[in-house]
């Protein structure tokens, strides 16, 4: 009986197996495939934009077949993402975690010394760019950028800007915006985006600079309001929002969406997940995510990825020396 | 505004066969996993996940709320049978479970823990079904004011509750608080406490492990020491007679579930606080407001059934805050979030309007699910209560066993192990000398939260400690605080100055 039974599930995994081959899912260059679930380490608590697109990759994957193993999501986000890039080096050479990343990637280990050299991981692909929208409350009398400065400046340095822990992207910004209007603002951390959007709603803090997809619930209920965009150009979802630039301030800032890998991940693995990846950013799911959510894809994989991680760093280390000496 | 039509067009897809079967499937499944210690609603919400692309999204929602549930439902059998609390829900729990089980009226216990939970659930659902989108507007009113303020009130119901020894009590608090500070620090990211460089305490200490420690490998030293050869846990059985009997005696109990209800679901809609304050809340009041304060904590069947009804009513309370702002209350809620924008549904203010079918089937299977799980409950009590007559020397070692699974399996790392080892003998001796316990754990979970919007409130209103008594919603929370730290001390006050006028001599 046993014997039957393996023998017929043997059948049916292989059966399962050449399905996936014609439906054109990926096939890496060696044979290597998860032999166990893998664990999807997120930067970040739950709920944020970071959270809630590294959940929305897992059940594409899942929905999709593009893993032979479940994916399984896990945040660690404390000390803006320390706990999670540490985590990561505890676990060098192991072919079953990635870790899905942020800024804070760059940031946090500029910023402490946590022991972690980012060089060291394993880049395996940036999936998209996201944008950054200044926020404030619909019942705000604010409506312009200057609107927005004149009220900072008349609080007296008692503006409350909500964010998602010093040094992560949202406060590199929020700096940006006190050196170029000369603001001093009261920065309040929270532990995710999601926490963010929902206190700038419920009036604890005066405005955000959320990701779009962090607020887009909140926006479509009429319950916050786009003041200026931190893009090149205006975002689709929001074509009132005038950029940055357009009002002639040029702060243009990013969040990358990336997947990387411990140090020393086998190459087999790194091919599995790359090609996973690949396939991921091709799916109607994905296109159409991107578009509402007002997300930009762009696919960048292996030593590219690399150099534009390094690339970033050098740009991050100088932002925070301007913090630095601003706060000083 | 037709909210009964709404929910029937809801019943109508719940009620399905298939969805029917998949809620037995669920509850059961869920059961299971709740009752084991280090495997909660979360693991079994995330194995499953994935199964439910297969399926619409109004069964794949029903199969996780019904697995959710059943965990729920299962926490309290291995805090009851065991003393281990699996989830920090189900802490207060063992409080009076515990010396349940050890006079062999575990059966009872269970009973208990499975109506109050489904008393629980069900008025949840009911104020979920009426109140959803009014409620939602409160949640967003809660800041860091006002949750430092709940936090800090659950914190002073237990300190009223330890009743026997305050000073003890306050000391446990204190040691849970500052093992609580352990890892990475929430807004400016140093690492804190250590110990030179140990890269396992860069991620603090978890509940579990502390939980599993003081209470698994605890109780068993502690059980081996006293009871010698003897077995402490009396052997129980359960007749259908006893069980119709526990049922009856359920009803004298209106009262304390009822408040433990209302209590669990409002306290469970907050965002970031949850079911582990509501139970304790609940406790507190229920000895507070007891005839026989005294009989609780040695085994008072109204101390099993405030607790599970309050965290019951809270899993149910923190979905709203899911659907209708989108921020998960909780690990589980946050991975059915996912699995709801995989469905191409947006949580959020609009998905009440946007998506009825999805939204009402889902709320209407929360009722057939807690039909199903205390149904399932009580028919599988018997098997649980069997389960306690193995001789002890046989349990002892498989409690072991599953003290060191269930602490290793979550994170995976021997560091871990270790440090369940080092709280078992801690949580040993601390029993020996009579301190209790469960404040120490409790301080583990409720310090993180406690710290954050301390300091979160603080830096908003540049150091203005005023902000915490200037908010109405805070304030009020804050008095009723004091209120309940004050109670016992007046109590022991009381009770000193009587004993000085009977024996002056003293």
């Amino acid at each position: 009986m046993i014997n039957i039974f393996t023998r017929r599930s043997a059948m049916a995994l292989a059966a399962s197996a050449a399905i996936a081959v014609t439906a054109g899912a990926p096939v890496a260059a060696a044979d290597w495939k998860p032999q166990k679930p893998v664990e999807m380490v997120i930067m970040a608590g739950q709920g944020g934009g970071a959270d809630r697109l590294a959940r929305l990759f897992q059940s594409i994957i899942q929905k999709e077949n593009l893993s032979s193993m479940p994916i399984l999501p896990v945040n660690k986000g404390g000390g803006s993402g320390a706990e999670a890039l540490r985590y990561l080096k505890d676990n060098e050479g192991d072919a079953h975690k990635i870790m899905a990343t942020l800024n804070s990637y760059y940031t946090t280990p500029l910023r402490t010394d946590i022991g972690v050299d980012i060089t060291e991981y394993t880049p395996i692909a940036r999936m998209a760019l996201d944008t950054f929208v200044l926020w404030v409350n619909a019942d705000s009398d604010i409506q312009t950028l200057d609107d927005w400065v004149a009220a900072v400046r008349a609080s007296g340095g008692e503006w409350k800007m909500g964010g998602t822990g010093t040094g992560q992207e949202d406060s590199l910004l929020t700096a940006m915006l006190e050196e170029e209007f000369d603001l001093d603002i009261t920065y309040v951390p929270f532990k995710g985006g999601g926490d963010v959007a929902k206190n700038l709603v419920g009036g604890h803090i005066d405005s955000t600079v959320n990701n779009p997809s962090e607020q887009m619930g909140f926006y479509n209920a009429g319950k916050s309001r786009p003041i200026v965009a931190f893009t090149p150009e205006r975002i689709a979802a929001f074509p009132d929002t005038p950029t940055a630039g357009e009002e002639g301030h040029d702060i243009v800032y990013w969040m990358q969406r990336s997947f990387v890998g411990p140090k020393d991940m086998p190459a087999e693995a790194v091919a599995y997940y790359t090609a996973m990846f690949e396939a991921l950013s091709e799916t109607e799911e994905w296109k159409t995510y991107t578009e509402e959510k007002a997300l930009m894809a762009d696919f960048l994989t292996g030593d590219a990825l690399q150099a534009y991680f390094l690339e970033e760093r050098a740009k991050h280390a100088d932002i925070l020396q301007i913090m630095d000496e601003g706060s000083s | 505004m037709d909210v009964l039509a709404l929910l029937a067009d809801g019943f109508a897809t719940s009620l399905s066969p298939v969805n029917l079967m998949i809620v037995i499937i669920g509850v059961t499944a869920g059961l299971f996993i709740g009752a084991m210690p280090g495997l909660g609603s979360v693991n079994g919400v995330a194995i499953v996940l994935p199964l439910t692309f297969i399926v619409p999204p109004s069964s794949a929602i029903i199969l996780l709320a019904a697995i959710y549930y059943g965990a729920m439902y299962g926490g309290a059998v291995s805090s009851v049978l065991l003393g281990i609390p699996g989830a920090s829900t189900a802490v207060a729990t063992t409080f009076d479970g515990r010396p349940m089980a050890q006079q062999g009226k575990a059966g009872l216990a269970l009973i208990a823990a499975a109506v109050a939970s489904f008393v629980g659930g069900t008025i949840s659902v009911v104020l979920f079904t009426l109140f959803a989108a009014p409620l939602a507007d409160l949640a967003l009113a809660f800041g860091p004011a006002e949750e430092f303020a709940l936090v800090l009130l659950a914190f002073t119901t237990f300190v009223g509750l330890g009743g026997d020894d305050i000073l003890k009590t306050i000391v446990m608090i204190c040691l849970g608080l500052v093992l609580s500070t352990v890892g990475l620090d929430l807004i400016s990211g140093q690492p804190r406490l250590i110990f030179g460089d140990m890269p396992g305490f860069y991620s603090g200490i978890s509940f579990l492990v502390l939980a599993i420690g003081v209470y698994g490998v605890g109780e068993v030293l502690h059980t081996i020491e006293t009871s010698k050869s003897a077995p402490a846990v009396t052997p129980a059985r359960l007749t259908f007679r006893e069980l119709a009997d526990g049922l009856r005696r359920m009803n004298r109990l209106w009262k304390t579930m009822s408040i433990g209800s209302f209590l669990g679901f409002f306290v469970g809609m907050l965002p970031a606080a949850g079911a582990t304050p509501a139970s304790l809340m609940a406790y507190g009041i229920a000895k507070t407001t007891s005839r026989e304060p005294e009989s609780f904590g040695k085994g008072n069947i109204e101390g099993v059934a405030a607790p599970e009804t309050a965290n019951n009513a809270a899993s149910t309370g923190s979905l709203l805050p899911m659907l209708t702002l989108g921020i998960p209350g909780s690990p589980t809620t946050a991975l059915l979030l996912g699995g709801m924008v995989m469905w191409g549904l947006v949580p959020g203010p609009m998905l009440f309007i946007e998506q009825p079918d999805f939204v009402w089937g889902l709320i209407s299977s929360l009722y057939t699910a807690n039909f199903a799980a205390v149904a399932i409950n009580l028919a599988l009590i018997p098997l649980f209560v069997w389960a306690l007559r193995m001789p002890f020397t046989v349990l002892c070692a498989m409690v072991l066993v599953l003290c060191i699974v269930g602490g290793f399996a979550p994170s995976q790392k021997m560091h871990d192990v270790w440090l369940i080892a080092g709280f078992g003998i801690a949580g040993y001796l601390l029993r020996k000398a009579d301190y209790p316990l469960a404040p120490l754990v409790l301080a583990l979970v409720l310090g993180p939260l406690m710290e954050k919007s301390f300091r979160q409130t603080l830096i908003a209103e540049q150091g203005d400690m005023m902000a915490f008594v200037e908010r109405p919603l805070s304030a009020t929370f804050i008095a009723i605080a004091v209120l309940f730290f004050l109670l016992p001390l007046i109590k022991v006050w009381r009770a000193r100055s009587g004993k000085a006028a009977i024996s002056p001599a003293e």
